[in-house]
């Protein structure tokens, strides 16, 4: 006996009629966390519905109200995306982190999302873009701020029936750069012992900070924002003394477990130190420095 | 269940077959097919063993169901050479002794077709990078990265005569 069916629609509203249907419908994008999920049976599945055909799932594509990301584009191709690189640079950073070249050529960004792994690479990235979730199911479409989407670790609030469809970033203004780095003990493929995305908007004439956004994987049971760190730095200039003050505040803001990868004093440190290294690369970045572009 | 039916092309031949719905591409392809030159290791995506290539792009095929694979292009260890003459990466792994026991080969030969592909002129540390997905309990790389330089530098010089 298998142990799940499969389907893979080319529509829409045929998946949504899928997932509408009866016993436990699971959404498979890249594959790459349910496959094994399924199989070790940490997670369970009647019906699986690979999302991959959908075209609305696959879209990439900035208009005037952001950039659009279909849940299930991959992130090479995230990664690799001109306008993604220009303007989301801690997206194009993130999705480029995720295991190796054959995860990232399946793993989808809305997969990675989904998943809602406290680790999850791309999600701080997208915290700080103000990403919204386009969530859709038979019974309409809804709007929820990423910030919300998250219930716990593996936990997200998407009821029975519905999907992501998209997420969707705003554009963001001139004068203004994101950047994402994470810890892990190896060169590659592992998981982030502490991850920090950090966007910043400075008024070029006074240097003073109009918007900061900081978000921390794998120092929370969901990847969480770091308000505290932000309101440090909102409305007075970038200084030194600030950012150590903010770093202070992200650190504070991170309420980790021990577990073999490392204590959480450990990590606390490490989100004081990913803090100021990506204000620092989003100073240069805002100044035109372009020294530290997203890697390839 | 039923089994599904999928329609693939592998290493450049048709196929039509029915599977059972949670069967994976790795398992359709060695228990199935017979290809078992795809290795599996670790069947969670983590060794590379069973990588090939889905449309032009690698995958861990333990990762991927076959239904997955329905209308796509997939390429196997068996599919790089060309009637029965090795490629030039095939070439320089055997030259510069890019293996030992061989279990990791067949997925370092699909993930290093696929980077001199897309870059043909690769420096050692995006060779690495690039084969990072794929893990070697014996060699300690030099030799894979050297067969891979090896064959970058054969192939380039081969394209500029
Ligand atoms: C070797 C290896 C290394 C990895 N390294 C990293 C890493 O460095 N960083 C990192 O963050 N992750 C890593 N991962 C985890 C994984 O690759 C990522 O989380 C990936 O982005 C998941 O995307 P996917 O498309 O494969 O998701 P899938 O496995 O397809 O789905 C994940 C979950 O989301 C649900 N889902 C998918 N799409 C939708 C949708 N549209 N609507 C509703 N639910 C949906 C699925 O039902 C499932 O529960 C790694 C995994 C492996 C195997
Ligand atoms: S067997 Fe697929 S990655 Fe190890
Ligand atoms: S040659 Fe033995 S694992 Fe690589």
């Amino acid at each position: 006996m298998p142990a799940f069916e499969f389907a893979a629609p080319g529509t829409l509203q045929e998946a949504l009629k899928h997932f509408a249907g009866q016993g436990t419908v699971r959404a498979l994008a890249g594959g790459t966390d349910v496959i094994d999920q399924l199989k070790t049976a940490r997670r369970k599945a009647d019906l699986v519905v690979d999302v991959k055909r959908i075209p609305e799932l696959q879209r990439l594509e900035m208009t005037a109200d952001g950039l659009h990301i279909g849940a299930a584009r991959c992130c090479t191709d995230v990664h690799h995306n001109p306008t993604v690189r220009r303007y989301f640079a801690a997206l194009a950073e993130s999705a480029g982190l995720v295991g190796s070249v054959q995860i990232q050529n399946r793993a989808a960004v809305g997969g990675n999302v989904c998943n809602a792994a406290p680790s999850a690479d791309t999600t701080p990235a997208l915290l700080i873009h103000d990403a919204r979730a386009v969530v859709v199911s038979q019974r309409g479409r809804r709007e929820i701020p990423l910030t919300d989407f998250f219930s716990g670790p593996g936990q997200t609030v998407l009821q029975k029936g519905e999907i992501l469809q998209e997420l969707i970033l705003p554009v963001p203004p001139a004068n203004s750069a994101s950047a994402y780095l994470r810890f892990i003990p190896r060169n590659e493929m592992d998981i982030a012992v502490a991850g920090v995305g950090s966007y910043l908007e400075i008024d070029p004439g006074t240097n003073y900070v109009r918007r900061a956004r900081i978000a921390l994987a794998s120092v929370a049971p969901t990847p969480v924002r770091a308000r505290a760190a932000e309101q440090v730095l909102e409305g007075r200039p970038l200084t030194e003394d600030q950012v150590t003050m903010a770093a202070e505040a992200a650190a504070q803001a991170a309420s980790p477990i021990t577990d073999v990868r490392g204590s959480a004093e450990y990590r606390k440190e490490l989100v004081k130190v990913l803090t100021r290294r990506t204000l620092a690369i989003c100073q240069e970045r805002i100044a035109g420095v372009h020294r530290k572009g997203p890697g390839h | 269940m039923a089994k599904i039916p999928i329609s693939f092309k592998v290493n450049g031949e048709q196929q039509e077959m029915l599977v059972e719905p949670d069967w994976t591409l790795l398992e359709t392809l060695r228990d199935r097919m017979r290809l078992t030159g795809t290795k599996e290791g670790c069947s969670n995506g983590n060794c590379g063993a069973c990588t090939v290539m889905i449309d032009g792009r690698t995958a861990c095929s333990c990762l991927v169901l076959a239904g997955e694979a329905d209308g796509r292009e997939v390429i196997t260890v068996e599919g790089l050479a060309d009637h029965g003459h090795l490629t030039a990466l095939q070439d320089a792994f055997i030259k510069e002794g890019g293996l030992q026991c061989g279990f990791c080969t067949p997925g370092f030969l699909i993930s290093a077709t696929a980077l001199l592909k897309r870059n043909p002129d690769p420096s050692e540390q995006e060779i690495r990078l690039n084969v990072a997905g794929n893990l070697c309990r014996c060699t300690g790389y030099d030799k894979i990265v050297r067969s891979i330089q090896d064959a970058a530098q054969k192939m380039g010089t081969r394209a500029a005569n």
